[in-house]
């Protein structure tokens, strides 16, 4: 006998297998769209050569300039970040009491984490527009830095938060002071998650189109100082997806795969990473 | 004599075996300068997203001083050439774009969330969050390729076309825009980019509630469901809220892939196969030629005020209510 209990019960079953299935398959649907429209357009030249006259007309060239703009970008605003995120979070967890005043940091964290990256876009810009700076490889770094810096510093204070109370202590009881032993005892017991915040952060950032749009604006060139402007892989896929010739469109889809395959190398780093350094963790 | 030669050699000893007092004051130097400037540095990082709300205000002060604020959300009058600038149509479109994503995106997630908390063996689950992980880290452009290449022609030659032959006397499913590029598509790529966020956090948050308090209602005969419906997902609600919250920022700010799908026709939507252009994509847009019209600058910036302090009264009601709900579910015990 089947009662309406056990139906509910497989009802909702079948439900969230059917859920799943839809968005594991969405992943795969994303995945193999890439693949599929980008591998043909893909070659050599495209990943070698800076684009050349007549480019966007579907002329020679390649993308270059923004795959050396993009990882200048990130890699710069993920070193900025770096030098902000980790004084903060050591101060939230070793410094700073558990009080009134952290909570309200870590709230002020999570509301930065929800701002839309065309704000720090917005946002840079106007600081730009304020020291008369022009579009700029800086002025990208430092938009795509403040978009780094809440999910860095949050991934930051969750892994140190993890370090037993007792490693502390008995490092105070040598006689150590707290930043002595934020140094020498916290990070390398926290190097695994410090490291998946940092890859994180940088996977965000060489992502996002939105917030170097305004800053970092794009050039043809490589980036040669902080002051020229710089191109990002991101705004490459889209500028060429805005023309109307089919050629360019399909190097579009190539960039967006050298792109996906960037991401998915640094996840793939990141989890290898995160392995290997283990071995300097007390346990 | 012996008591000097004594002396020397006890102060010989405390030189070999106790660090000078230079050295003490250096130490104790460095770790005051290091708390100092870490103490600073935090409240900088913490007075960031004020510091954000009034440069925005600076730059859009010009606008407000010719047009009043009613004006600028409530007038659906874009004419920036002529001077015109009011928000409604792309306020609309932000809004119906990241609501029609919400709805599409929870159910789904919420009941994967569940299913990887609940039932699903560990074997599943150690494939499968990886894989949520990843399709986080996807970029946003990525996302919006995908939607132009599968979910606009879907929505467009299939989706639209039935729904409104079955439903078309509804006003929001009512179809007169062949194309696809529509509120739909924008909603289904949303849904699609907030998934991981949410089911990341909800599976945390529904993982975290004790295990007493489910075997105490199988306890008293309830099936899996009834315990997951009446005690876990109560237990587990301020979380759940906090997971639906952080998806509904992602969404609500999403630029790229948003403006790849969503048609960009600046109107007042009344359908969910209408175009839409929504702030986001109004800003990316238009940034190009923003300093050659004169007060347009003004007004993206304004348009980016905007969504800065809708994402701050969000994010603090927000957690308003979940400060409320967790004190009440403190006093119930």
């Amino acid at each position: 006998m089947i009662n309406k209990h056990k139906l509910e019960e497989i009802f909702f079953q079948c439900l969230m297998i059917v859920s799943a299935t839809i968005i594991l398959g969405s992943l795969v649907l994303i995945l193999g769209t890439v693949i599929w429209r980008g591998l043909p357009a893909l070659n050599w030249a495209m990943l070698t050569q800076t684009p050349k006259g007549g480019y966007y007309f579907g002329k020679e060239g390649g993308i270059l300039n923004a795959i050396v703009g993009s990882l200048c970008l990130a890699g710069g605003a993920t070193l900025l970040a770096i030098a902000i995120s980790l004084p903060v979070a050591i101060y939230l967890q070793i410094y700073a009491r558990r009080s009134r005043y952290t909570q309200w940091v870590r709230l002020s964290l999570d509301v930065l984490w929800g701002i839309p990256s065309i704000v720090y876009g917005a946002f840079g810009f106007t600081i730009m527009l304020f020291l008369g700076m022009r579009a700029s490889l800086l002025g990208g770094i430092v938009a795509l830095a403040l978009l780094e810096l809440p999910i860095m510093i949050r991934g930051m204070d969750e892994s140190i938060s993890m370090v037993p109370q007792a490693l502390k202590e008995s490092s105070y009881s040598l006689g150590a002071t707290k930043l002595e032993t934020s140094l020498r005892v916290i990070l390398p017991q926290t190097a695994p998650g410090l490291l998946t915040a940092i890859l994180l952060a940088f996977g965000r950032g060489i992502g996002d189109a939105a917030s170097v749009l305004f800053t970092a604006g794009y050039t043809d060139r490589l980036p040669d100082s902080l002051l020229s402007p710089a191109a990002s892989l991101p705004l490459a896929v889209f500028f060429q997806l805005g023309t109307p010739f089919p050629a360019v469109q399909d190097r579009a889809y190539a960039s967006a795969l050298v792109l996906t395959g960037i991401i998915l190398a640094i996840s793939l780093i990141s989890r290898l990473l995160s392995k290997r350094f283990t071995k300097h963790i007390i346990r | 004599m012996f008591n000097d030669i004594k002396l020397l050699g006890q102060s010989q000893a405390r030189k070999r075996w106790r660090p000078s007092l230079e050295f003490k004051k250096k130490r104790g130097f460095l770790d005051r300068l290091a708390q100092q400037s870490m103490a600073l540095l935090t409240i900088a990082i913490s007075l960031l997203a004020p510091l954000m709300a009034v440069a925005l205000f600076l730059r859009a002060r010009p606008i407000l001083a010719v047009e009043s604020w009613r004006t600028l959300l409530f007038s659906a009058n874009w004419r920036p050439l002529q001077g015109d600038f009011g928000f409604l149509a792309f306020i609309m479109g932000t809004l119906w774009v990241t609501a029609v994503g919400m709805l599409l995106a929870i159910p789904p997630s919420l009941l994967t969330a569940i299913f990887l908390a609940e039932y699903a063996p560990q074997k599943i689950r150690d494939v499968v969050m990886p894989v949520i992980d990843l399709l986080a880290g996807i970029p946003s452009v990525v996302y919006g390729i995908w939607g132009m290449l599968t979910v606009v022609p879907l929505v467009g030659n299939v989706v639209a076309p039935a729904i409104d032959r079955w439903l078309g006397i509804l006003p929001l499913f009512h179809s007169e825009n062949p194309t696809g590029y529509s509120i739909l598509a924008g909603g289904v790529v949303l849904a699609v980019m907030v998934f991981p966020i949410i089911i990341a956090v909800a599976e945390d948050v529904i993982r975290a509630v004790p295990q007493g308090l489910r075997e105490a209602s199988w306890a008293l005969g309830a099936t899996r469901w009834q315990t997951i419906r009446r005690v876990v997902l109560r237990r587990a609600l301020p979380g759940v809220i906090a997971a639906i919250v952080l998806g509904f920022s992602r969404a609500f700010g999403e630029t790229m892939a948003v403006l790849m799908v969503v048609g960009n026709v600046p109107q007042v939507p009344h359908s969910i196969f209408d175009a839409a252009y929504p702030l986001t994509a109004l800003i990316a847009n238009n940034y190009g030629e923003m300093m050659s019209i004169p007060l347009y600058d003004a007004a993206l910036l304004g348009a980016a005020l905007i969504l800065l302090v809708v994402v701050l009264v969000f994010n603090l009601g927000s957690r308003f209510v979940l400060t409320k709900v967790m004190q009440r579910q403190g006093q119930n015990g």
